[in-house]
């Protein structure tokens, strides 16, 4: 079966039920519902901590402008994610494929940048036991980039899949849900990046 | 509810042009001791806009179904009540 046989009888499948829920994509809300609440206790955690540094460095050892370029990274990520999805609603899946690639080469991009950071920091003396406040740092980035790797693979996974046209809706893990994670990832970043960072300095 | 047409790509262009906007001028006000006074509420207002910008149209909760919504926002404000309860009750707030 043909990519174009297969996104045809979901696209007529999909309008037989205009109406009825796809309930994976109400699963995903679910789940992105749940990850808020992790990510909030998180924060919580970090904000309570924030100036407990004892005798290690504090948030004056971040360097803005590195994080920055970083967030930019994530947030065009964000966009490039956008457009593989969009690609992929008009059947082309050789540009949703070239999106979903820049997408997941973004994404490591910003891995790149964190480990980087994290060696900075571990350099200057920051370590994961320094302090209530290291502790709290490295947890919160540290899931935060943990989800972001996840998201690579799923996204690299999906590269892989449609070299021969096995992603189309109605599969367990299509591009929208994955994309409805990844964007979730960088709203995620959005936030910690206010409250740590620029808050912080 | 059902679901309304996603945005063009036109408009999505146009929302990352506006995040990275909105990104340099967060990165501004901390270096910028005029603002020290509205550094706080202005970094956390540019931080819900372009949380906004991506949920309402990256994730297009803007055009689809309610539902979503629903579910996403008691995530949220179970994310907020929590934060609120911690930094109460450590007397943090």
């Amino acid at each position: 079966m043909t990519l174009s046989e297969m996104t045809a009888g979901t696209a007529g499948h999909e309008a037989e039920h205009h109406d009825v829920i796809p309930i994976r994509k109400v699963a995903v809300w679910v789940f992105l519902a749940s990850e808020c609440m992790f990510f909030g206790a998180m924060i919580s955690t970090f904000l309570l901590y924030r100036s407990t540094t004892g005798d290690g460095p504090g948030a004056e050892i971040f360097n803005l402008a590195f994080t920055s370029a970083s967030s930019f990274v994530l947030l065009m990520s964000s966009l490039t994610m956008v457009l593989a999805h969009h690609a992929y609603e008009r059947r082309d899946l050789r540009q949703a494929r070239v999106w979903l690639t820049g997408t997941g080469l973004l994404g490591i991009t910003f891995l790149s940048g964190q480990i980087f950071e994290f060696t900075e920091f571990v350099h200057g003396g920051l370590k994961l036991s320094t302090s209530p406040f290291g502790s709290a740092f490295y947890m919160l980035t540290g899931f935060h980039g943990a989800h972001v790797a996840i998201g690579v693979l799923m996204l690299l996974g999906m590269v892989i899949l449609s070299l021969d046209g096995r992603i189309y809706a109605r599969r367990g893990l299509n591009i929208e849900l994955v994309g409805l994670y990844w964007h979730f990832v960088d709203i995620v970043w959005i936030v910690i990046f206010t409250v740590v960072y620029l808050l912080q300095v | 509810m059902t679901e309304r047409a996603h945005p063009t790509p036109r408009v999505y262009w146009m929302i990352a042009l506006i995040l990275a906007v909105l990104t340099a001028i967060e990165v501004t006000i901390p270096q910028v001791s005029a603002f020290d006074g509205v550094k706080v509420p202005a970094l956390l207002g540019l931080g819900a806009i372009k949380f906004g910008a991506v949920i309402g149209f990256f994730m297009h909760l803007r055009f689809d179904r309610k539902l979503y919504r629903n579910v996403f926002f008691v995530g949220l404000l179970g994310a907020l009540l929590l934060f609120v309860v911690v930094l109460l009750t450590f007397e943090a707030l």
